[in-house]
């Protein structure tokens, strides 16, 4: 049927009979789908009006757009509390604190002990898989990364609470005394690094697959082992892919939820003790909104202040890959 | 001829290999380990769900209790269909939504995009929006469609915030699937007379179909897992109601995984791990059948 239309509308098209139609149908067409092109940014622009919108309105309790109408403002919570401060009680009755460098610190020890498993692990296996690995073991090695790469991070969360702390934690750390506590830091750390390992091996291998044959050959040649060309070709030419991998694996494990809602634990720490309960920036926000306050309260304004300033610090992570991820692929154009 | 090896043994008499083929030998079983690791950790994962649904079998949790009834306090009658339906909702709307924009997008980007500054923003654009945390779409949906447009934490908000979060993946998928139709095609097609659009939904399109199917699958897969968006929505964390239409208010099969696995009491834990049997299984059928149709069409062109 679809070809028979095809013929017919060709052969239209060559006598010249409803040209002018089908030319108009494709302008229509391509001002549509421009539209859905439009609308992929209008949804980052969205995000961040909302964002700021609400925020403002946690800071001066009217909404920006009120504000810009000429509305009167009052200042609720001062900018520099919000960004300074060491306390975070936003639900506080009688004396609520915005401060949320405890939730940025819990956010930033998760990121921490999870780049120690995922950084040298993920390191290591895009090595192996690039240089070591024969074809029939990167055939099973690689759609196994996928398929861990693809598990929800619910699931993640709950082999962090059911598996990873009671198991491999008390299990480790027991016997040496250290009490371990339901929730703590350290076990939803490990549970994120797991996550992004494939992330960071396949990034870090496509980097090493992109070094010129020519530089390992020339290596090989001058009789230097697997392991030296390992550590002194293919890990230093492909360095700033790497980095990018590195990056980005970072980003992720910012803006990770479920895994740090399930398993790091609900009282803002500003701590640097893995051991202990911390609460990131994301696990507040799925925190708070279950107990879901008034549109317009502090408290639900609080989750969009805390929103603002993830996107910003995942923005900046990704502006700084995309700026790596170019300057990689010129070095060897 | 014999002088010249003996004079060539004592050239290398004082090269000592050993160091390096200790240390050579280290990193490869180093590497090896690292490689193994994480396929050791998705075992255990794996075997760590099925051990507790083992032990929640064992203490009385009824399977078909479980696949036939809703949410409930008392977790041995407690059960997943409310959340399996409320997931199936999801998905209808979040195909509809995604698939349009994405695709849409994708070919706009491929076949009609002129190379100017406003095309590289939106391409620009597509990298940031993958980059985002998936609670911040979330959270744009509860300002702007829950709360702004007052349409309440419904069905309908939840698929826009997840279609939203999978269309970048959609799209990097169709645009792969076009670049992937030979140019040749589309002139042969422009030969004979035929405009932009119809090349594209005549010729480019068909043989662009099945790697775009195999990317939305894919970006479905990830979209049923994805539980941070649906709990900003605000989802009813312990259902006990069948959603019926896209305006009601419903539970996800990861955000009811969530809740139980939140909740102290141990039989609530054996609950989630049967919940995340019933989402695995769906997710990795969705995956084989989008790795099927992709090695079917392969095969065939």
């Amino acid at each position: 049927m679809a070809a028979e239309d095809g013929s017919q509308s060709t052969v239209d098209a060559i006598t010249g009979d409803v040209t002018a139609a089908d030319r108009r149908r494709n302008r229509r067409v391509r001002r549509l789908l421009f539209g859905c092109a439009a609308i992929t940014v209008l949804t980052t622009v969205a995000i961040f009006f909302a964002l700021l919108d609400n925020a403002f309105s946690f800071f001066y309790e009217i909404r920006l757009y009120e504000f810009l109408l000429g509305g009167e403002f009052s200042q609720r919570v001062s900018v520099w509390e919000f960004v300074a401060g060491t306390q975070w009680y936003p639900n506080h009755g009688i004396a609520p604190a915005f401060g949320i460098l405890p939730l940025l610190a819990g956010t930033f020890l998760i990121v921490v002990l999870a780049a120690f498993v995922a950084i040298p692990i993920g390191t290591a296996t895009a090595v192996y898989l690039s240089l070591y690995a024969s074809p029939r073991t990167r055939a099973y090695l690689k759609p196994t990364l996928e398929i861990l790469a693809g598990i929800p991070t619910i699931v993640y969360g709950f082999f962090a609470i059911s598996f990873i702390t009671p198991v491999l934690l008390r299990g480790l750390l027991g016997p040496f005394g250290i009490e371990v506590g339901r929730l703590n830091a350290l076990s939803a750390a490990i549970a994120v690094g797991i996550m992004t390992i494939p992330m960071v091996a396949s990034i870090s291998e496509d980097a090493m697959a992109a070094v010129p044959d020519g530089l390992t050959h020339g290596a090989y040649a001058m009789g230097a082992s697997k392991y030296q060309v390992a550590i002194g070709i293919v890990i230093p030419a492909s360095l700033s892919g790497i980095l990018a991998a590195y990056i980005l694996a970072v980003s992720r494990a910012i803006g990770e939820t479920m895994i740090v809602a399930l398993a790091a634990g609900h009282s803002p720490n500003l701590t640097s003790d893995p051991l202990a309960e911390v609460q990131t920036m994301t696990a507040f926000m799925v925190h708070q909104v279950r107990g879901t306050s008034a549109v317009g309260s502090v408290e639900y304004q609080s989750l969009f202040a805390v929103g603002l300033a993830l996107f910003l610090i995942t923005l900046a992570a990704n502006l700084l890959n995309d700026y790596v991820k170019r300057r990689y692929r010129e070095e060897y154009r | 001829m014999s002088a010249e090896t003996a004079e060539e043994q004592d050239l290398f008499e004082d090269v000592d290999l050993r160091g390096i083929k200790i240390r050579g030998w280290l990193f490869h079983a180093f590497c090896l380990v690292a490689a193994l690791f994480g396929v050791v950790m998705l075992a255990m994962l794996i075997l760590d769900v099925l051990w507790e649904a083992l032990v929640g079998f064992a203490i009385g949790l009824d399977p078909i209790t479980f696949l036939t009834s809703t949410a409930h306090r008392d977790p041995f009658s407690a059960g997943f269909i409310a959340a399996i339906v409320g997931s199936i909702w999801l998905m209808v709307f979040t195909v509809i939504f995604s698939m349009a924009l994405g695709i849409g997008t994708a070919i706009y980007l491929e076949e009609y995009a002129p190379d100017n500054r406003v095309t590289r923003l939106i391409e620009a654009n597509l990298t940031n929006l993958a980059g985002v945390p998936s609670v911040v779409y979330g959270l744009l949906a509860l300002a702007v469609f829950v709360n702004a447009m007052r349409l309440g934490p419904v069905i309908l908000a939840g698929a826009i915030a997840l279609a939203l979060l999978v269309v970048p993946i959609i799209i990097v998928a169709s645009q792969e699937a076009l670049r992937g139709v030979p140019d040749g095609m589309r002139q042969g097609s422009a030969a004979a007379g035929a405009t932009q659009w119809q090349t594209i939904r005549q010729v480019v399109l068909p043989a662009a179909f099945p790697g775009i199917m195999t990317g939305t699958i894919l970006a479905l897969a990830r979209a049923v897992g994805e539980t941070a968006p649906l709990l900003m929505v605000g989802v009813v964390l312990e259902s006990g109601l069948i959603p019926g239409d896209p305006f009601s208010r419903f539970a996800a099969m990861p955000t009811e995984i969530y809740y139980w696995a939140f909740r102290p009491v141990t039989e609530f834990h054996h609950l989630a791990a049967y919940g995340i049997i019933v989402l695995l299984t769906v997710m990795f059928s969705m995956i084989a059948s989008a790795v099927y149709i992709r090695n079917r069409y392969e095969r065939i062109r």
